[in-house]
């Protein structure tokens, strides 16, 4: 069976596992939302936080990385499971990129839930989109015509171009996420303190995307003046680390995890 | 000369596997394990202290000893799982000092955990376990037949069954990936009457087919139906090993 | 025997250092190399360098900042290789993974060193303990990142497993850096926004001044080799005694064996002894 097949395999059974316990909405989801709500509470004035809100939502997600690669790694040493595909054989790599993939697609879903949290907590908008989303805030008298029109001709003002720097943004950020996530949570699985070591061994490997990702979103969002073309040097920092952390935990999965 | 064949309800999926690695080994040798006053640590705990063992195939070896004397690490080291610290291994052909990740794939280790995911029910578990090897549709209803978990069980979520049918379903996710070295580490706990039976049983036609079982046990008066023969481990080294008056060992032909 | 070289470690040396300890000529020399250098480096310092035109006496502080975060990235640079060594070399000598955890002891404490004092310096110079500048940010991730490296080697097991993992970690490590370097620098050089204060910057390096460093870093260097030989050989001492303790405990296991009674068995179906709960 080839790798990938594998590891497709490998996603979509952990995502099933995830559809049967709802784990993760149940719980992981609300607990980034609760984050998102103490940072109300502690940064209090709103110009504070709309200056912080992008790295909040990338502090939150951080956060939320840690709890969703325990679950993770938890559903394979509740039964043994991670041991018995080590026994079988299973290629070390197709169960990385699988476990990463569908860490990814969790985490993906988390960050849209957190970005519609910012917008609704911290009144946050897609640079020059505020006219779109201005029948969520306020009612105008805005032409919906003329805002795509408007949108579709004047790139550095475009919340089309905004919108596909975000997404780009979330994206790349997440495959890096994952992939760290996943090696780490690999490596600490199963031995006593993981709890404590794989945030230990996380934090400071994914500092290189809470910076990239808080500076690509306050591009997007347009705080503190940052234009969209800004962002995109963030999102090439973001896309290196993507690649670079797939590969590097694709083949220290192995040896990490074997004996 | 054919083998007689058994009733077709009751045959293992029939698998090429088996003549792949046996024309990979000595032809001449039947030996499936050899193991040569092997060294095993856990940590930094010996413990197996120098065993020397010889399993042919088709034998079912009961491993019997008191608690922490080496059966299940003798289990794991057979599996590829640990590090041969001295001495000399080889199982199906594989060396276990250079190989022991190619063996892994043929051969199934049953443990004191079963290897399931507890949130899918018994048909998620066994399609996964035997999509990984490719087995078909047909291949993983056959064996969640056979381990007596299809029909009604087979939609239930592993976490709400008893400790007997995760064990049913862990063989069953074995049968599926069409293990040729069956270790299993007391699989008849928590099994019933019935179950240990019908587990005995399965276990006797999988070494017909060829697959060779070492079962580590508590359970001796089962034995005499069961095992071919029985090797004593105390304190990480074989201490006696004798045949039982079970039937000889090997694929009846 | 007088080297680096992992292989070493070898049974005489042991055996020797078993009775006398980790020291030999080589690190008698050193030893002395180090204190001969440090001393000098305190005269150079503290005496015969000037003090600089804005800073005054506080700038002497530089001597033991900035070689310390060299023979840091030194000592991590050491691990990595000895990772790479221990994993792509067939024999897989143990000696490799004790150097690369030894070196990396060693440059966790500089590096700790280093931001003690730094911030020290800052505090004396600068009014501020820290900065979010780019190269402080950096110094304090390399720090955690090493000591994670530094709890996965705790995590047990058999020497060669931990070595194994340790391997891997350190070399995921050199890779980690380089980006959250570069990372860092982007952050800070573009938007910049608060002024970045430069630590060891402004200064301009007179040549005696330049001198001091320069001993600043050999004496350093001295007493990284000696703390490195130190470590590694007790280390080596540490997984010796745990091997004989190997030993004695196959001793013990095996004798388990003798003391347990041969149980008999006439029939198997007689059988109820070895039956437990």
């Amino acid at each position: 069976m080839s790798t990938w097949a594998l590891a497709r395999l490998i996603a979509a059974k952990d995502l099933r596992v995830e559809r049967r316990s709802k784990i993760v909405t149940n719980q992981v989801l609300p607990f980034a939302g609760i984050t998102m709500v103490s940072f109300a509470f502690v940064l209090d004035k709103q110009n504070v936080i709309d200056t912080v809100a992008p790295g909040l939502i990338w502090l939150a997600t951080m956060f939320s990385l840690l709890i969703l690669v325990q679950r993770s790694f938890g559903i394979e040493t509740d039964d043994g499971a991670l041991d018995a595909m080590r026994v079988a054989g299973v290629d070390a790599g197709a169960i990385f990129l699988g476990k990463a993939l569908a860490l990814a697609v969790q985490l993906l879903v988390l960050e849209v839930m957190l970005f519609v949290a910012a917008i609704i907590f911290y009144g946050e908008s897609i640079q020059s989109g505020r006219a779109v989303l201005a029948f969520f805030n306020e009612p105008t008298d805005v032409n919906g015509v003329e805002v795509v029109l408007a949108g579709l001709t004047s790139p550095g003002q475009s919340p089309i171009f905004a919108t596909v720097l975000l997404v780009t943004t979330m994206i790349s950020a997440t495959c890096g996420l994952a992939a760290v996530g996943t090696l780490y949570g690999g490596l600490a699985a199963g031995f006593k303190g993981s709890e404590t070591l794989l945030p230990l061994l996380t934090i400071p490997a994914v500092a290189p995307v809470l910076i990239g990702a808080t500076k690509a979103v306050e591009s997007a969002v347009g705080t503190s003046g940052a234009a969209v073309s800004e962002g995109w040097q963030w999102v090439s920092l973001l896309a290196v680390f993507a690649v670079a952390a797939g590969v590097g935990g694709a083949l220290a999965f192995g040896p990490l995890i074997d004996d | 000369m054919d083998a007689p064949q058994p009733p077709s309800s009751m045959s293992l999926p029939q698998t090429s596997r088996v003549d792949d690695a046996a024309s990979r080994a000595d032809p001449r040798s039947n030996q499936v394990i050899v193991l040569d006053d092997v060294v095993a640590v856990l940590g930094q705990f010996p413990a197996l202290a120098g065993v020397t063992l010889t399993v042919e195939r088709g034998e079912i070896v009961l491993l019997k000893g008191p608690n922490g004397a080496g059966k299940t690490t003798l289990l794991r080291l057979c599996a590829g799982l640990l590090r041969v610290e001295r001495g000399a291994a080889t199982v199906l052909g594989f060396d276990l000092a250079t190989q022991r990740h190619e063996l892994r794939s043929h051969v199934g280790l049953l443990g004191h955990q079963n290897g399931l995911y507890l949130d899918m029910d018994v048909r998620e578990n066994v399609q996964f376990w035997g999509r990984t090897v490719g087995a078909s549709d047909t291949e993983i209803d056959q064996a969640m037949v056979r381990m007596g978990v299809a029909g009604r069980l087979a939609d239930v979520p592993v976490r709400k069954l008893s400790a007997g049918q995760k064990r049913r379903t862990a063989l069953a996710c074995l049968v599926a990936r069409r293990a040729q070295v069956w270790l299993l580490d007391e699989p008849h706990a928590g099994l019933d009457a019935i179950g240990r039976d019908e587990l005995d049983a399965t276990l006797v036609e999988a070494s017909q087919a060829g697959a060779t079982i070492i079962v580590a046990s508590h359970e001796l008066e089962r034995a005499g139906n069961l095992a071919t023969r029985i090797v004593e481990v105390i304190g990480g080294q074989v201490h006696d090993t004798r045949a039982t008056t079970a039937k000889a060992p090997g694929p009846s032909s | 025997m007088t080297t680096l070289d992992p292989a070493s470690t070898d049974q005489s040396t042991v055996s020797r250092a078993a009775r006398r300890g980790t020291g030999t000529r080589a690190t008698r020399l050193v030893g002395i190399g180090a204190i001969v250098s440090l001393a000098w480096l305190i005269a150079f310092g503290l005496g015969f360098s000037p003090a600089d035109r804005d800073q005054k006496e506080s700038v002497r502080i530089l001597y033991v900042h900035v070689p310390t975060i060299w023979l840091a990235y030194l000592a991590f640079i050491v691990t990595a290789v000895s990772s790479a060594m221990y994993l792509f070399t067939k024999k897989k000598s143990l000696g490799w993974d004790r150097a690369a955890g030894a070196s990396a002891e060693i440059g966790v404490t500089f590096v700790a060193v280093t931001l003690a004092v730094g911030a020290m310096w800052g505090r004396l110079t600068w009014g501020v303990f820290w900065q979010w500048d780019a190269r402080l940010t950096t110094t304090a991730l390399l720090f955690v990142t090493y000591v994670g490296y530094l709890a996965v080697r705790r995590l047990g097991g058999s020497h060669h497993q931990r070595a194994k993992r340790s391997a891997v970690l350190g070399m995921i490590a050199v890779v980690e850096i380089p980006l959250v370097h570069f990372s860092v620098r982007m952050w800070r050089s573009l938007h910049q926004e608060a002024t970045v204060a430069n630590l060891d910057g402004d200064t301009k390096m007179d040549g005696l001044m330049l001198f001091s460093l320069f001993v600043g870093v050999i004496a350093f260097t001295f007493l990284y080799v000696w703390l490195m030989l130190h470590r590694t050989r007790s280390m080596a001492l540490e997984d010796l005694l745990e091997e004989r303790g190997l030993d004695h405990a196959l001793m013990e296991r095996r004798a388990e064996s003798a003391e347990n009674p041969t149980t008999q068995y006439s029939t198997i179906q007689n059988s109820t002894i070895g039956r437990d709960a």
